[in-house]
């Protein structure tokens, strides 16, 4: 048994040899997909561009529908099920529960991702990721994705197997660590959301082969927002676990209070999953006392979640730069953090652009009286590029830089380019985040082809900045493309042909914080809080938060001029 | 670990700590679990389709 052990030379913990190969499994799978569903996005800003224009129609919905599918799905929550695994048995210094099961997991995501993108490239199946029944796909399609659904849910409960036997063979002592503790979190989140897909997709399924006579429609956006909403909230609790991490590795910094950060988990695993809401809020027949409940009283309390990490994530950074001597001033230990460390610095960048472009852009959305200013508008896709692009891809991309020399250990290649990537990636996201978003609020709508309505039967014009807006996005999302390959470059690049570390290179060569490898998989909090520099920044950011709130009620106001 | 209330200090290591009923919720992922997919199930899932199957069908 214990031959199956390795001591990790960077970090000190044990690292069990199946666990680590179904992390890489499945992180390698995550970049795949991330490759193939980038690409189609790329495609899809190309011809949302008037002035480019790539695709005709048929292939642009074609690619809408991969782009969505392999980026939101697939790409994600293969990476997740990788940090799933990396928090229960590496941080718990334990073996994997089952691995075989877990391989095959691996088997039926992978099977089922192929599947759905054979599916969609034949043409057949261009429904949106969101297949809005009474559009029909393919059989295959559904079929491709209930089995990476099934899949996704065996996975999970491998994770919780594990939790169990670290608790019963008590390689840990006391709580799990607070990382640990935010990958429960999202695995909880992900029961929720795989069992909600699977329901709605095994009967829409049945329909598309004509055993089942309809689906109603409602019913199927109400349960399938259970997963497609709820899918966001995996990645929302893995990003902030992440963030967590890379703290701990990279400055070694510690929870500001455990209790607090736990209890904005807590939070998450009671309220997030009822914003769900917000995709239904002018869905007909639902009453307003369930929209208002879901997507107010208790989104707000999931969106107090987010703020508490967004301030304990920089003030753990703070606290523990400030230890490590960078004291000066009020931003010293900002000024003085390893920027060219492209773990840390896609993790800070994914901190601030997540809370300023999607956490404040989601309130928005999710009021019910300000929602109906852009619903169904090119802001939606805005936001949602803040979140899960510019928020968690970006934290994922940050933490592949420390899973590549610390568990496939080898050493990056391109260290130059790596450096710059986070930057590159995180402008380019930023830029279409805002620029789609811009687009909305001059009405131009998601989903649609042609912006220009050229050959349609009633003339209409969007204002001239709405094609301009367009353009932009179009030129950021050349530049998020080539961050996105220079990722995949130096990830491959790196795993293939990168130098191996051994213990010497790794001791000539660390890329943990020293005494990260402890911090991170043990819990307890920091000693002495000081955090002048978080609080001016949490400043910063409430004051944009309620200026842009109150901007939008103003903005409300007009639409529908009284007098 | 390193923060933990130190037991000597608390009265000798024999002194069973008690744990706060917080604490042993945020330590039972089984608990948790249950939780996070009752909550969204009963006030999304079951109170949404109630709503759409109390629509009146039209004839
Ligand atoms: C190179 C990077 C990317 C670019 C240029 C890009 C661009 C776009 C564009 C232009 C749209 C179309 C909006 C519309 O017409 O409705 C879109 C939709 C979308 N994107 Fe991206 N994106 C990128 C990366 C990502 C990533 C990494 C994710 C998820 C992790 C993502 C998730 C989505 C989703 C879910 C949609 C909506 C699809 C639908 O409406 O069915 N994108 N993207
Ligand atoms: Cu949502």
């Amino acid at each position: 048994m214990s031959n199956m052990f390795r001591t990790c030379p960077d970090t000190g913990l044990k690292v069990h040899g199946p666990a680590e190969a179904l992390i890489k499994a499945n992180a390698v799978a995550a970049v795949v997909f991330l490759l193939i569903g980038g690409l189609f996005g790329l495609l899809v800003a190309l011809t949302r561009w008037q002035a480019i224009h790539l695709l005709p129609a048929d292939l642009f919905y074609l690619a809408l529908t991969a782009h969505g599918a392999d980026v939101l799905v697939f790409w994600m929550i293969f990476f997740e099920i990788a940090l799933l695994y990396f928090a229960s048995a590496v941080l718990l210094n334990c073996r994997l529960a089952t691995p075989r099961i877990a391989w095959v997991a691996f088997a039926l995501m992978l099977g089922g991702a192929v599947m759905a993108n054979v599916a969609v490239l034949q043409g057949e199946s261009s429904v949106m990721f969101t297949s809005y029944v009474p559009m029909k796909a393919a059989p295959h399609f559904y079929l491709g994705l209930i089995l990476f659904a099934v899949g996704a849910l065996v996975a999970t409960a491998v994770f919780f197997g594990t939790l169990v036997i670290a608790k019963q063979e008590k390689t840990y002592t006391g709580s799990v660590p607070l990382v640990t503790f935010g990958a429960v979190t999202a695995a909880i989140i992900a029961v929720y959301t795989i069992a909600s897909g699977a329901i709605i997709l095994i009967p829409t399924f049945l329909w598309s082969l004509g055993l089942v006579g309809e689906i109603d429609t409602l019913t199927y956006r109400i349960v399938w927002w259970g997963f497609g909403h709820s899918s966001q909230q995996i990645n929302v609790a893995a990003m902030v676990s992440v963030w967590y991490a890379i703290g701990a590795l990279t400055v070694g910094s510690k929870p500001i209070s455990e209790k607090v950060s736990r209890a904005a988990f807590l939070l998450y695993i009671c309220f997030l999953l009822l914003a769900s809401a917000h995709h239904l809020l002018v869905d007909p027949g639902i009453s307003s006392e369930w929209k208002v409940f879901n997507t107010s009283y208790a989104l707000f309390l999931a969106v107090l979640g987010s703020m508490i990490h967004g301030m304990s994530v920089p003030g753990a950074i703070e606290v523990a730069q400030r230890k490590n001597g960078f004291t000066q001033g009020l931003f010293g230990w900002l000024r003085k953090a390893p920027w060219g460390n492209p773990a840390f610095a896609g993790m800070f960048l994914s901190v601030i652009l997540f809370g300023f472009l999607g956490g404040i852009t989601g309130v928005i959305m999710g009021t019910e009286q300000l929602n109906i200013i852009i619903h169904n508008t090119l802001y939606v896709p805005g936001h949602f590029h803040g979140t899960v692009v510019a928020g968690s891809t970006l934290a994922f991309m940050a933490i592949t830089y420390l899973i590549v020399p610390l568990i496939f250990r080898r050493e990056l290649i391109f260290k130059r380019l790596a450096q710059w990537q986070p930057y590159l990636f995180g402008l380019g996201a930023m830029g279409i985040s805002v620029f789609m978003m811009a687009a909305g609020t001059l009405g131009v709508s998601r989903r649609h082809w042609d912006m220009a309505f050229s050959d349609a039967p009633f003339a209409f014009d969007y204002p001239p900045a709405a094609f301009m807006m367009m353009g932009l996005n179009g030129i950021f999302a050349i530049i998020a493309s080539i961050g996105g390959v220079a990722f995949i470059v130096i990830v491959v690049g790196s795993i293939l042909f990168g130098k191996k570390r051994d213990e010497e290179t790794a001791r000539a060569n660390p890329v943990v914080f020293q005494g990260g490898g402890a911090t991170v998989s043990s819990h307890g909090a920091a000693d002495e809080v000081k955090i002048p520099g978080t609080t001016i920044l949490v400043a910063v950011f409430f004051l944009s938060f309620v200026l842009y709130y109150f901007v939008n009620w103003k903005y409300l106001s007009e639409v529908w001029p009284l007098s | 670990m390193t923060d933990s209330i130190q037991p000597d200090e608390q009265g000798g290591a024999e002194a069973e700590e008690r744990i706060p009923a917080m604490q042993s919720l945020l330590d039972n992922p089984f608990l948790l679990l249950f939780i996070g997919v009752a909550v969204p199930t009963v006030l999304y899932t079951v109170w949404g389709v109630m709503e759409v199957a109390h629509i009146p069908i039209a004839n």
